[in-house]
């Protein structure tokens, strides 16, 4: 050891490891506009599928004439109901445990349902053949409001299980119901309320939206007839599952699908579930026997793929005079559309909702979800929504603002009086979810000592009062939301789609010359998982970042996943990937022990070696172990330096977060401007923070969509009337505020490197943070709650009710 | 996303243009910056048989002075409009709201031809060509003529340009030194249709109103040109009073739609709320 | 329909090709040229994912038809890179900034952003958020696309570049 030998500290940072912020390597090919894209594929012979949708959002088919269609120069088949039939596939489970119409049978059920599939030699002739199938319809009443589903005579949406009462999770009370589902404890709860010196009662709806990813879904379906392979690219969140649930529903054996999802230009759990457009091009692909892509234009991507939202709920909170919370209860009526094609896991059909208590020590709560059918597009678990914890969290930042107006309290000081405290963690709320860690009043002082809170609110003070003297038109708003989310999904206990259990899984095989490839059951869709798990990697063994390849989406060589959604890659393939390092490190030990000719016991490691404990000198690299691996190892020993960890995590994590904004409304036009967004997250260990600073800046604006303008709107005819960009609210970067990103750092306990994950918090504490701030500036004039979103005229609408335009 | 097929033509000159619209007539469109008919045509709202490209006239291209009038070519996009010392200069009102039209790409081939001939009553440019009172130069298969913009639009997309005719140029009256100007526009986003707009143009003397003009744009289903309350602010000091008046008097002339915007009474009250921005920006300007 | 002969210049290669009159000039770079950098997330002429710079204009793609460019020289993501094969200033700032995540935005926003330096070489924060309105972005907020814009403005100039703080 001389000067000339790099430290610790430089060699792991030459290594590129967790904690830094590492360039991305996807970047290089993406800033050449070098990915690799579903829509950029073209395969020999490959044709071209459209469809031809419904106008009416509730009808009986009574008739398909494909002749004029079939008819088009170019078009090679039109599929319809009939045609699927044949193979058994006209309809489709859902991940929910429904079934769902792939092409429309008798009835359509919402407006742009998928009616008839046409295949051509190209795109333009397939559009033009579309237009050409004529369709009879004969309209039926239509129902779009949630609320009324289950009144009696409501229109009657799913004829195909009108009289079955014993749904997928359990008995049905009314032909639209799907299922009812509860959680807490209701005797307790119902005690706590009467007991109660002051409690709240609200509806608080969060309204329909899209997550609307920038590429749209797409497929290409190959069938090979010689072999009886199927290989279909897509952009597919859940390749794995994508696979078996093909395989099951088409009788093609698994392990002749190939499925790989390539690049993907953003998912946002819109890409989690199998729509209409794979099925019919995989059957297209068997009838034709040529390749057939799918590609869906943005109006239909908007109108019939996966929704988020549409939760109506009526929030109660129960508390003590001087500001204690001692019950909470919920109603929530659940519009999941015409079919529940819900991605949640089996046994959470109104998902991770449960986690309503939120950051909040609550002795007792209850909570009941009713899931109904409307003439709406299916779904409703999307849009970074965590399986509900987006409506979960609203629903309660929302509630405790009411509360704290109710009492006179500030909305801060409030919530500090009821934020779970440190030594109570880990912590049992009253639904039942242990929460692993959390310093929620540290982050929660911080956020406000960085704002300078008091600071704002006597500002807000003084403007009320110019308010009121007519000194000016504007009103401030302040938004506060102390969010805790559950992510990571999930333990096989208690998590399961279709069967599968939510583990999660990383292969990592280093090579002669110490670089190496991991392959993972998850698919990232933009979150940067080629530089990340890399990192990872790179602390763990010891070898650069930039040596380790990462690989995702191929079901031939990616170990089983259950995919990218719901923040769980970190939370379950990241431990995956740290187990399965720790695997290899414990042959390289073995290894190395044998070459220096010591112990097993006697070798400490040291950032990329492991060195002989108090003879530092005497090391092995782990570059040096690789080669050893090829080359010799101790006897008795297979060859070789690789390992697989499939992780069933034994706990969901818990990140959290306080935010805080501040916005002015224009009283008189209804226009809000966000002067500052402040946001602090916690999501324990932090792998890359720019890569964590990115995903929160995306999902703020994600939020700044959602509660200040985002909507997919029926009118009472069934009319999906924003499904298109002229309405849909997607901000440009002139709208979009700035936003300051902070951070505390609880690491979770029962995970190996103590990551939380992270992409799904600024969505669940940013919606109700903005919406908080609307309504706080209208609150000292006696608003209790204004619905989302807060676009101009609903804000106008709000401050013409409390008669502030004179 | 994908249009219908249809037969492309492109002419060198207006008299072939003219001559290829009225042979094909309601089956042809004229296709100027395409930022409104292509979309259009896109979704299959529109499905002409024949395109008259109009990019291959220079005829079209070109900002003039002409004595106290300026003329810009039908085919002048946003952009070059934007780009404009000499209407900078003379009339600065078209800049400030052609940057509020849509986006930098649509800015760059959208013309003024486009956006005042459409009919769309989403355009800006229309509002403004009224409160300006400028007029239209419209050529076809029987000559030449003029068409005031106050008189030219009838519905929505409806106008008084008739089948086989092309406008060529739009010819704007230069307003006066010292005026002031202001295209207040309220919208959900950057780039969208107004919410409501309203373009004011008027001259002070003494502190008073000399002259003004309004126009409110996507209240109707045509631009309004708000005659009635611009002639009360005439001789007012646009004290808060009379101003309130000629607010009451541009509301009752809306009839907007309900929309993702807002309901139509909403959307009437913001015309006034932003004839009244408008105005107060206008008068900060004016010189007199 | 009867197809028309149309020939451009596309990243500095002359192309000679038959279209149909409506096919649109996004089609005929991605699916019949293979230049599959610029995408295609709308069909509204919102989004901006296809914009590519057309005879010094920033255009959207999908709104044009092919028909419309004969003649034209059409410059792409593909054709960004400087003439030794380095990445341009934009391309480094955006990886740089971390200007990017899922990737589907970028060739066209860097298209536009490089016209937008050449509108304008030294733009303020609000200059380049209006100058970039025309593109969406789903996954970034805009803010580090901001940044990697300020990053390549800084080294075209040759200019220090400094990192606003929070």
């Amino acid at each position: 050891m001389n000067d000339m030998t790099p430290t610790s500290a430089e060699r792991a940072a030459k290594l590129e490891g967790m904690g830094c912020k590492r360039k991305r390597v996807e970047d290089i090919r993406f800033v050449q506009g070098k990915g690799n894209y579903v829509d950029d594929l073209k395969l020999p012979g490959m044709l071209y599928g459209d469809f031809t949708r419904s106008p009416h959002g509730h009808a009986r088919v009574k008739r398909i004439d494909t002749t004029k269609a079939a008819a088009v120069p170019g078009v090679v088949a039109v599929l319809t109901a009939e045609t699927l039939k044949t193979v058994n596939l006209a309809w489709m489970p859902t991940l929910a445990g429904d079934v769902q119409m792939v092409l429309a049978d008798g009835k359509v059920l919402y407006q742009n349902q998928e009616v008839a599939f046409v295949i051509a030699e190209d795109r333009y002739i397939a559009a033009d053949a579309a237009d050409l199938v004529e369709v009879e319809y004969e309209a039926l009443p239509v129902n779009v409001d949630p609320l009324k589903a289950m009144a009696q005579g409501a229109p009657v949406i799913r004829e195909d299980i009108k009289d079955k009462t014993d749904g997928a999770h359990g008995k049905r009370k009314h032909y639209n119901h799907i299922f009812s589902w509860q959680s807490g404890d209701k005797a307790a709860t119902d005690a706590a309320f009467q007991k109660a010196d002051v409690t709240i009662k609200e509806m608080i709806v969060y309204p329909r939206v899209h997550p609307c990813p920038l590429e749209t879904c797409q497929c290409v379906a190959s069938f090979d007839k010689i072999r009886g392979e199927l290989t279909l690219w897509g952009t597919f969140q859940a390749p794995h599952v994508i696979r078996t649930v093909g395989s099951l529903i088409s009788k093609i054996p698994e392990h002749k699908i190939h499925v790989i999802a390539p690049d993907i230009g953003g998912g946002f759990g819109n890409k989690v579930g199998a729509y209409s457009g794979y099925i019919c091009s995989i059957v297209a692909s068997i009838v034709t026997g040529r390749p057939v892509k799918w590609t869906e234009d943005r109006i239909e991507n908007l109108s019939t793929t996966a929704f988020a939202r549409d939760f109506w709920m009526e929030a109660e909170i129960a508390c003590t005079k001087d500001g204690k919370v001692t019950g909470l209860r919920c109603y929530t009526i659940a519009d999941h559309g015409a079919f529940d094609a819900c991605a949640n896991a089996t046994k959470w059909p109104a998902g991770l909702f449960s986690i309503i208590t939120g950051s909040y020590d609550f002795p007792a709560a209850h909570v009941l979800v009713d899931g109904v059918y409307t003439n709406k597009a299916p779904g409703g678990v999307a849009y970074r929504c965590s399986f509900r914890v987006t409506e979960a969290a609203y629903c309660i930042e929302r509630a405790m603002d009411i509360m704290a107006q109710k009492l006179g309290m500030d909305p801060a000081e409030f919530r500090i009086k009821n934020l779970i405290r440190r030594e109570q963690f880990p912590y049992t709320s009253a639904t039942g979810w242990q929460y692993d860690s959390g310093d929620y009043h540290t982050a929660m002082n911080k956020a406000m000592e960085t704002v300078d809170y008091k600071k704002l609110r006597e500002e807000q003070k003084a403007k009320r009062d110019a308010f009121k003297r007519g000194e000016t038109r504007e009103l401030m708003g302040i938004g506060v939301a102390f969010f805790t989310e559950i992510v990571g999904a999930g333990p096989s206990r208690a998590c399961d789609i279709l069967g599968i259990a939510m583990f999660d899984s990383a292969e990592i095989r280093i090579h002669p010359t110490g670089s190496g490839i991991c392959r993972l059951g998850t698919k990232s869709q933009g979150q940067g998982h080629e530089t990340t798990y890399a990192q990872i990697i790179a602390t763990e063994l010891g070898l650069p970042a930039d040596n380790i390849m990462v690989e995702e989406g191929n079901t031939d060589t990616a170990p089983y996943g259950l995919g990218t959604y719901g923040s769980r890659s970190t939370p379950v393939s990241g431990a995956a990937t740290a187990m399965a390092c720790r695997k290899i490190k414990a042959k390289a030990q073995m290894i190395a022990a044998y070459m220096l000719e010591v112990h097993d016991d006697d070798l400490e490691w040291d950032v990329d070696r492991f060195q002989v404990k108090g003879n530092p000198e005497r090391f092995k690299t782990m570059t040096e172990l690789a080669w050893a691996a090829y080359h010799e190892v101790p006897p008795g020993m297979e060859p070789g330096l690789e390992a697989i960890n499939y992780y069933d995590p034994p706990n969901f994590t818990f990140p959290f977060g306080a935010y805080i904004c501040v916005v002015d409304i224009d009283v008189d036009t209804g226009a809000t401007k966000v002067r500052r967004f402040y946001a602090l997250d916690d999501c324990g260990t932090r792998i890359n923070p720019m890569i964590i600073e990115g995903q929160i800046h995306g999902g703020l604006t994600e939020a700044f969509g959602i509660a200040m303008g985002q909507e997919i709107h029926y009118d009472d005819e069934g009319n999906v009337t924003t499904a298109s960009f002229m309405d849909y609210f997607l901000p440009t970067a002139v709208e979009t505020p700035h936003w300051e990103t902070d951070w505390t750092t609880t690491p979770s306990p029962h995970h190996p490197i103590g990551a939380k994950g992270v992409g799904e918090s600024p969505n669940v504490g940013g919606v109700p943070c903005f919406s908080n701030a609307v309504n706080d500036a209208f609150a000292f004039l006696g608003s209790t709650h204004i619905q989302m979103p807060h676009d101009h005229w609903r804000t106008w609408t709000a401050a013409e009710k409390l008669g502030l335009h004179g | 996303m994908i249009p219908g097929s249809f037969a492309y033509h492109r002419p060198t000159s207006v008299k072939e243009a003219v001559s290829l619209l009225a042979q094909w007539g309601d089956d042809g469109r004229a296709l100027a910056g395409g930022h409104s008919l292509i979309p259009m045509m896109k979704l299959r709202l529109a499905m002409p048989a024949h395109l008259v490209d109009l990019a291959g006239i220079s005829e079209l291209k070109g900002v003039q002075a002409d004595g106290n009038d300026v003329v810009i070519g039908a085919m002048v996009t946003q952009h070059e409009l934007v780009a404009s010392e000499l209407l900078t200069a003379k009339v600065p009102l078209l800049r400030e709201t052609s940057l509020q039209v849509a986006d930098p790409q649509v800015r760059y081939v959208g013309t003024i031809g486009g956006n005042v001939a459409n009919g769309d009553p989403g355009n800006d440019m229309p509002a403004v060509m009224m409160c300006l009172g400028a007029s239209y130069h419209v050529t076809g298969q029987g000559g030449e003529s003029r068409i005031a913009a106050r008189d030219f639009y009838q519905g929505a997309y409806f106008t008084a340009l008739e089948t086989g005719n092309v406008l060529t140029a739009v010819r704007i009256p230069v307003p006066p030194a010292g005026h002031g100007y202001a295209y207040e526009k309220l919208k959900r986003k950057i780039g969208d249709y107004a919410t409501a707009a309203a373009a004011v143009v008027l001259t002070m003397a003494g502190g008073k109103v000399a002259t003004c003009s309004i126009g409110l744009t996507n209240v109707a289903e045509t631009p309004l040109w708000a005659e009635e309350a611009a002639h009360i602010l005439v001789g007012s000091t646009l004290d808060a009073a009379t101003v309130k008046k000629a607010v009451a008097a541009a509301e009752a002339i809306t009839a907007p739609a309900t929309d993702a915007r807002g309901p139509a009474h909403y959307r009437t009250k913001m015309a006034g709320v932003m004839l009244t921005r408008a105005l107060a920006r206008a008068s900060s300007r004016a010189r007199g | 329909m009867a197809k028309s002969q149309v020939s451009m210049k596309v990243n500095g290669q002359l192309i000679e090709a038959l279209v149909e009159p409506r096919t649109l000039l996004i089609h005929f770079l991605r699916d019949q040229q293979n230049i599959t950098g610029p995408h295609i997330g709308c069909e509204t002429s919102h989004c901006g994912a296809c914009t590519v710079d057309l005879d010094g204009k920033s255009v959207k793609s999908c709104t044009v038809f092919t028909v419309q460019a004969n003649g034209a020289d059409i410059r792409t993501i593909e054709g960004m890179a400087n003439a030794d094969g380095t990445l341009h200033a934009l391309q480094e700032g955006f990886r740089e900034m971390h200007g990017l995540q899922c990737g589907f935005c970028t060739p066209g926003m860097i298209v536009r952003a490089w016209r937008l330096l050449q509108e304008n070489s030294s733009p303020s924060e609000e200059e380049i958020r209006f100058g970039i309105a025309g593109n969406l972005c789903r996954c970034t907020g805009y803010q580090n696309i901001v940044k990697a814009i300020q990053f390549a403005a800084a080294k075209l100039n040759g200019v220090p570049f400094q990192e606003a703080a929070e």
